[in-house]
């Protein structure tokens, strides 16, 4: 993580000195945010092509110049992974695209991906000087960053870490998410001998199975992963630690080290009538047979129900990309059904503009209380209560209370169920030796991301129950950390 | 990449098969299963593990035609490779010595059903086991069956073997001879269903093993989800044996047919 010294060491370098002075900051900040270029809403939402496209060199040096290379850089606090935002942006703006992307790579396992789907509204962009003392938009840090990470990526020269010589000493990673896989390649660089065991037959946890190609495309997550098997880590699909191999048959093959990574893929129901109706399903299963098992391609063998009428039922990133696959595959009607009001839908704020963008109807303060099938068991109908904004929560969001009496009926073919996830049980109902809480998480240190097991780490949704990339990532690094240091005996 | 060592047709329909998977061979107990995915754009289907040799490294599935997914499996032959085979998932089915152990099989539901037989017989029960089919052809494993049940029961429906009848017919008659401390059951849901009810209605607890739709087969994705005792379940995590007297088999049927 940067030191004050080290940002204000960096910054005081010449080219940045001179850089500052080529343009007068008033002059920064009258400029205007720049515009993702976007493939239109009518054609994308028939095509998996992928939304943003991405800016070009000019308009990548032209956003980074409003970036004002603070003295005090308040949008690296917002960051979970402490990104030193000002100097990648800064190398932007000189053109120094394959430095910029050297710069995001010193802390971020996987900035093609983060530029992509982190909620920077909420992170870096929301500390950004413009938006808190200007209340101006943000610099665009975000774009910023996947224009570096994709410039690299296309230029052919990604840079492959240096990896320190090898030490012999073997680490099991279990599951290939963004937590395992950053852990995977701090570990390698600093000379273990790592091996990743992932359930599926694919790589990448929600990466693939879960965020569609229209905002991640597979190929990106893919050269992550190559990159990862240069360095020389090594992965083993289909096998499941817990089952196919056991805690104990890790230990016995000389694994002095296991990192759990194995994320929260359980997904929750609401438990309401009608539930397990035909047509009704949960996101990830919607999810899964369309990223992961590619239903919606006439050649492959999995089926997926394309509705006409589809609902998704939730208002976080899932259910938005749920609801624009329905979209894609041909819902006329593709409508999302929250509880609360837009305000505290936790999907990233470009997401929800995409979809409203895209033709999807916004169904705020209902929720589902009964689905009604047809005679064959197939769904037809939800029933959906009313509701209104009551006092705030201990979550500080304004907690939804039922309209007494007050519901509606709608027509629907297809209901996806997108409200929350739970951690994955495989590792801690195989496991001993770890301490789990009541919600199934693995409890770690929150400096170290031990476990009660010394050998044993975790980090990601195993352990946060849910969050995001950035967090998985950041707790795979601080893990990587921690072991090491602990394995050389600091 | 898992190499096919063998093959052996029972019928046009049935197929066993041993394949390579070491881990899997040591791993596996009773009752689990395995997730089978054949080709780049195949599907993951379920398959029971019938048996497996730890020391050869291989398990031993028995399949049947139904439909595109068990098709292509049955198409390779030795020396081909199954693109993706994952397990063993599931839970293990509960072995004890409960006294009799009435197993009624139908179809290739006596694949599955085979480790049980053999581990409630090493457990010290006495098996009982009842084997039906349509007709004589679709009898299948009756010898390995044998070696493990101290009796044998064969029940069709046209009389081509054994006794003419239903499944049911069959678990009547010893359920009327004699005290059974448990039934398992395992074949198509409608059969489980019917089989359910019977022993319902004498009182002998009965676990039923469930073949629902699956997708990851991990707990994933809820696609096996049925209803047992009023509470929604995940089969590949929590099942695929259930009390089924709690089952729901008529939520079971109707959503087998989802997708067609
Ligand atoms: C549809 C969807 C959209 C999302 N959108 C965003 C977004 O826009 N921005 C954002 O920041 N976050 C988003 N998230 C959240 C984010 O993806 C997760 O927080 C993150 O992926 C967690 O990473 P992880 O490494 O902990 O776990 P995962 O990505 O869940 O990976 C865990 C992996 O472990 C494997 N595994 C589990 N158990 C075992 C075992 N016993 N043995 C071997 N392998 C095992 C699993 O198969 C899986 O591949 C989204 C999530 C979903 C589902
Ligand atoms: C835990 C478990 C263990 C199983 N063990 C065995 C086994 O040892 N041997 C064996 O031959 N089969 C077994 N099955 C059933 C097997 O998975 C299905 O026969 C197979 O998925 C059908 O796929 P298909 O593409 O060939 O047929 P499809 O074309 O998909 O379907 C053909 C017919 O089978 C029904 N069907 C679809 N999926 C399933 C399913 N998962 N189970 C039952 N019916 C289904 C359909 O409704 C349709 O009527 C098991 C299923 C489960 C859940
Ligand atoms: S990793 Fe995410 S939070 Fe950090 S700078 Fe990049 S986009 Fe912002
Ligand atoms: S706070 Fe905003 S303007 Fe200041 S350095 Fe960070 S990105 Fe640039
Ligand atoms: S098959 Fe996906 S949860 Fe059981």
């Amino acid at each position: 993580m940067p030191t004050q010294e080290y940002l204000q060491a960096e910054r005081a370098q010449l080219w940045r000195e001179e850089l500052r002075k080529t343009i007068k900051n008033k002059e920064r900040t009258d400029r205007i945010r720049v515009k993702m270029p976007e493939v239109d809403a009518k054609i994308r939402s028939r095509t998996y092509d992928e939304v943003n496209m991405g800016l070009t060199p000019e308009q990548a040096q032209a956003e980074a110049q409003r970036c004002l290379d603070c003295v005090n850089p308040t949008c690296i606090t917002g960051c979970p992974v402490e990104i030193n935002i000002p100097k990648f942006i800064k190398n932007i703006e000189r053109g120094e695209f394959l430095e910029a992307a050297k710069a995001l790579k010193e802390t971020s396992a996987l900035p093609a991906v983060c530029g992509r789907v982190c909620p920077q509204e909420r992170q870096c962009e929301s500390q950004c000087f413009y938006t808190q003392k200007l209340g101006k938009e943000p610099v665009a840090i975000g774009h910023l960053e996947r224009f570096a990470a994709d410039f690299e990526r296309e230029s052919g020269n990604i840079s492959i870490p240096e990896i320190a010589a090898s030490n012999g000493i073997k680490i099991a990673v279990v599951g290939s998410g963004p937590a395992g896989l950053a852990f995977a390649g701090d570990m390698i660089k600093r000379g273990y001998d790592v091996t990743v065991f992932e359930a599926l037959h694919e790589l990448g946890g929600v990466l693939r199975y879960g965020i569609p190609e229209f905002r991640l495309p597979n190929d990106i997550v893919d050269i992550e992963i190559d990159v990862l098997k240069q360095m020389g880590v090594k992965f083993i699909t289909n096998c499941i630690i817990g089952k196919t191999i056991s805690q104990e048959d890790l230990k016995a093959d000389g694994y002095q080290g296991i990192f759990i990574g194995s994320g929260a893929g359980l997904p929750n129901f609401m438990n309401i009538p009608g539930e397990n109706l035909i047509g009704v399903m949960s996101c990830n299963e919607y999810l899964t047979r369309v990223n992961l098992m590619q239903a919606a391609d006439p050649e492959s063998d999995t089926p997926v129900q394309m509705g006409k009428k589809v609902a998704v039922i939730g208002g976080g990133n899932t259910a938005m990309d749920a609801v624009r696959t329905a979209r894609r595959l041909g819902a006329e009607k593709a409508m999302i059904v929250y509880r609360r009001s837009e305000e505290e839908m936790p999907a990233r704020v470009e997401e929800v503009k995409h979809a409203k963008e895209e033709g999807i109807e916004f169904l705020t303060l209902h929720n589902p209380i009964r689905y009604e099938g047809d005679e064959r068991g197939r769904v037809q109908r939800m029933v959906l209560q009313r509701m209104k904004l009551g006092e705030p929560d201990s979550s500080g969001r304004r907690k939804p209370v039922a309209i007494e009496g007050d519901t509606i009926s709608v027509d629907v073919d297809e209901v996806i169920v997108s409200v929350g996830v739970s951690p994955n049980p495989l590792i801690p109902s195989t496991f001993s030796g770890l301490e789990i809480t009541s919600w199934g998480t693995v409890v770690v240190n929150a400096d170290t991301m031990q476990t009660a097991d010394k050998a044993i780490f975790a980090g990601g949704d195993i352990v946060r129950g849910g969050a995001t990339v950035i967090l998985a990532m950041g707790d795979g690094r601080k893990a990587a950390k921690a072991m090491h240091a602990a394995m050389s005996g600091f | 990449m898992n190499k096919i060592i063998s093959k052996e047709n029972f019928s046009d329909k049935v197929v066993k098969f041993e394949i390579e998977a070491p881990l899997i061979a040591k791993s596996r107990k009773a009752g689990h299963f395995v997730m089978v995915r054949v080709g780049k754009k195949g599907e993951r289907v379920p398959y029971t593990i019938a048996s497996s040799d730890p020391i050869k490294g291989t398990i031993t599935l028995v399949i049947q035609r139904v439909g595109k997914s068990s098709e292509k499996v049955c198409q390779l032959e030795p020396g081909d490779y199954i693109t993706d085979l994952v397990g063993p998932l599931g839970k293990a089915t509960h072995i004890e010595n409960f006294g009799t152990v009435l197993c009624a099989g139908g179809g290739v539901g006596v694949a599955p059903m085979l480790p049980i037989i053999e581990a409630m017989k090493n457990a010290g029960n006495k098996v009982i086991t009842v084997l039906a089919a349509r007709n004589k052809d679709l009898i299948i494993l009756e010898d390995q069956v044998r070696k493990f049940s101290d009796e044998v029961i064969v029940m069709t429906d046209d009389g081509s073997y054994g006794q003419k009848g239903l499944i049911t017919a069959g678990v009547e008659q010893v359920i009327q001879r004699e005290p059974v401390n448990l039934c398992v059951t395992i074949g198509p849901a409608i059969m489980m269903k019917f089989v359910s009810e019977l022993t319902k209605k004498y009182n002998v607890p009965t676990v039923a093993s469930l073949n629902t739709i699956m997708v990851d087969g991990t707990g994933m994705c809820g696609a096996c989800r049925v209803t047992v005792g009023g509470v929604t379940k995940f089969v590949c995590v929590d099942g695929p044996e259930f009390d089924a007297h709690q089952v729901d088999f008529d939520e079971m049927l109707m959503r087998l047919r989802a997708y067609n």
